[in-house]
């Protein structure tokens, strides 16, 4: 490159505040990544301000104006009950962008818990691995499947069923840093000075766990808004009066050949959000942990 | 090695078992008394008291699980409650679709899978590579009733040129039994696909940095030869490994298209039995399908022998 363009791009850099020169590099490295946290915030924005965004009653049944195709009025049509589809599309963020959301955390923080202890309590560690085991033998849609036909649909249950299937992974990738972790000199030295076990734990193994689980999280919480709409779709997830994209998908299913505009609007939503969230969580892994990034 | 083929085998047994426990569980905790639906309306609650004596529901937790895994054992899976046949009929019923779709989608994605895996290995950093992987981002994110139904409504039902829905049986002509399961298969595969070709590219880009695949290009082979002779071969364990714990996308993959495509398979024997709140039928296609997992796991295990001679165990 000539010297006046580094120059200028230099003098640009100075002009401008530390958080934005950082955003823009962080941008020029990992583009997919920023447009996925920027297409991930729109959706959460739109999820917030549902009812501003030009949004009737997504409940709202008008017998009338049933199955009409998209158009001006209706943007996304309307279903077989004369509801706007394009305001249950809008509303159904919100069941995707919660369950997601909600599996992550609480996957991240229970399998973290009983990570923890397994990795560095062998008695334990054989007991619980091959419980983990058995739970990841069963593919993770079943045992949602499973573990919902015991409840009523519900939200909760969505997503406490979802992150009993989802936890497993997360416990082993925390066990198997563990091990590792346990073998460091700084650790061996903080056992040696006789540092309590709990301390050991907080300060020098979950600080080397975050980003690893950070990454994992993003993962778990795209993984985990397919599984709801899985759910949904087939008539074991959220309930029917709650609009969430695999429903409408699910009220579509007779209607394929006449009212595709059911099925095409939430797909292309729920598809391009859990894209928005890989994408993060690809530039994430690449920036966070480079030999994680070899490794998966 | 027979030392390690022992070993393998009482590990999936213990497994097995924990899995069976985790089922047994659920059934355990499943709302409602099977006692009271079998005794009917008209019972009085000596009836229902009778009836829990004779099907042994007043035991203890354990000694129920012991007479179920027992029974388990037998290859009785309980009775269903909505049609009263065991559940193993109703499985059997329905294992040809379902074998069709999952074998047919297993062979497509490997012959496509692995090509496009070694091919973006070998272009690495090249606008091909960059291609298969945007592919592979965007098979993980479409849901595979997305896909689907993109499918329908572009092939289908726009331009007609293959079946929205249905299943024809291999007896009645493998012609249209194959044309019934292109889309099925094709949805199916996509994240399967998307799934092995990176790993294949990973473990081939490992690989490629060896020092006896300069050797090789040194000597003057062709370079289809070092890719596949010299490269995939020694990549081949990650791959298969991938394969098999894939397996598990394949099976929730394929209850989502049976529903999609109408496919009268185990899939769909699933979503039924959940919307009739069939309990036994449930328990049992998560049984028989985690079993089938885990057998195809250790089948990939001892595998391993095949593709690495150094792998004595």
């Amino acid at each position: 490159m000539a010297a006046p363009a580094i120059a200028a791009e230099a003098a640009a850099a100075r002009s401008m505040s530390p958080t934005w020169k950082r955003f823009r590099d962080a941008f020029r490295r990992h583009p997919t990544a920023i447009a996925g946290a920027l297409i991930l915030l729109a959706m959460i924005a739109a999820a917030l301000f549902a009812p501003w965004l030009h949004t009737v009653d997504p409940e709202a049944v008008s017998p009338v104006k049933r199955l009409r195709p998209p158009s001006e009025l209706y943007w996304f049509g309307t279903d077989a009950l004369g509801r706007d589809v394009y305001s249950r599309v809008i509303y159904g963020a919100r069941v995707s962008l919660v369950v997601g959301l909600s599996v992550a955390i609480f996957s991240t923080l229970v399998g973290l818990a009983i990570g923890l202890v397994t990795g560095y309590v062998r008695a334990v560690d054989a007991v619980v691995m091959r419980i983990m085991d058995g739970l990841m033998s069963i593919p993770s849609v079943l045992l949602a499947i499973a573990l919902m036909a015991l409840t009523k649909a519900s939200v909760g249950n969505v997503i406490a069923a979802i992150t009993i299937a989802e936890m497993p992974r997360v416990v082993r990738l925390v066990r198997s840093l563990v091990l590792t972790l346990r073998e460091q000199p700084y650790v061996e030295a903080a056992i040696a000075s006789g540092t309590p076990l709990v301390r050991i734990l907080v300060r020098h193994m979950v600080p080397n766990l975050v980003a690893p689980l950070l990454v994992q999280g993003t993962y778990v919480c795209g993984s985990a808004m397919i599984t709801e709409a899985i759910l949904s779709f087939i008539g074991a997830g959220t309930p029917p009066n709650i609009p969430s994209w695999g429903n409408i998908m699910a009220e579509g299913r007779s209607l394929v050949q006449i009212a595709g505009h059911l099925l095409l609007y939430p797909g292309v939503f729920l598809s391009v959000t859990v894209l928005a969230v890989n994408l993060l969580g690809d530039g994430m892994r690449d920036a966070l942990d480079p030999r994680l990034a070899r490794r998966m | 090695m027979i030392q390690y083929v022992v070993r393998r085998l009482l590990s999936t047994v213990v497994v097995m078992a924990v899995v069976a426990f985790v089922v047994f569980s659920l059934l355990y905790l499943t709302p409602g008394d099977p006692a009271a639906v079998i005794a009917g309306d008209i019972a009085t609650d000596e009836d229902i008291r009778l009836i829990r004596v004779h099907l042994g529901l007043d035991d203890p937790f354990l000694v129920r699980f012991g007479r179920w895994a027992w029974g388990l054992l037998h290859g009785d899976l309980g009775t269903s409650i909505f049609t009263n046949l065991p559940v193993t009929h109703l499985i059997a019923q329905r294992v040809e679709p379902t074998l069709s779709l999952t074998l047919c989608t297993l062979l497509v994605s490997i012959l496509v899978a692995l090509p496009l895996g070694v091919l973006a290995a070998a272009k690495a950093g090249t606008w091909l590579d960059r291609a298969v992987m945007a592919f592979s981002v965007l098979g993980f994110s479409v849901p595979v009733f997305v896909i689907a139904y993109g499918l329908i409504l572009t092939l289908s039902v726009r331009y007609e040129i293959l079946p929205v829905q249905g299943y024809r049986s291999f007896h009645d002509g493998w012609w249209e039994w194959l044309r019934h399961l292109v889309l099925p298969s094709i949805a199916l595969g996509t994240v399967y696909i998307a799934l092995i070709t990176r790993m294949t590219r990973a473990s081939m880009l490992e690989v490629l940095s060896q020092d006896y695949i300069r050797t090789a290009e040194a000597k003057g082979l062709a370079p289809g030869q070092v890719l596949v002779g010299h490269a995939l071969k020694n990549a081949a364990i990650p791959i298969v490994t991938t394969i098999g714990v894939g397996v598990a996308l394949l099976i929730s993959g394929a209850i989502v298209t049976e529903t999609v495509f109408a496919l009268p398979g185990i899939g769909r024997l699933t979503v039924d039995a959940i919307l009739r709140r069939d309990y036994p039928v449930i328990q049992g296609v998560t049984l028989i399908f985690s079993a089938v997992y885990v057998l195809v796991n250790l089948a990939v295990d001892l595998s391993y022998v095949l593709f690495d001679p150094r792998v004595r165990y």
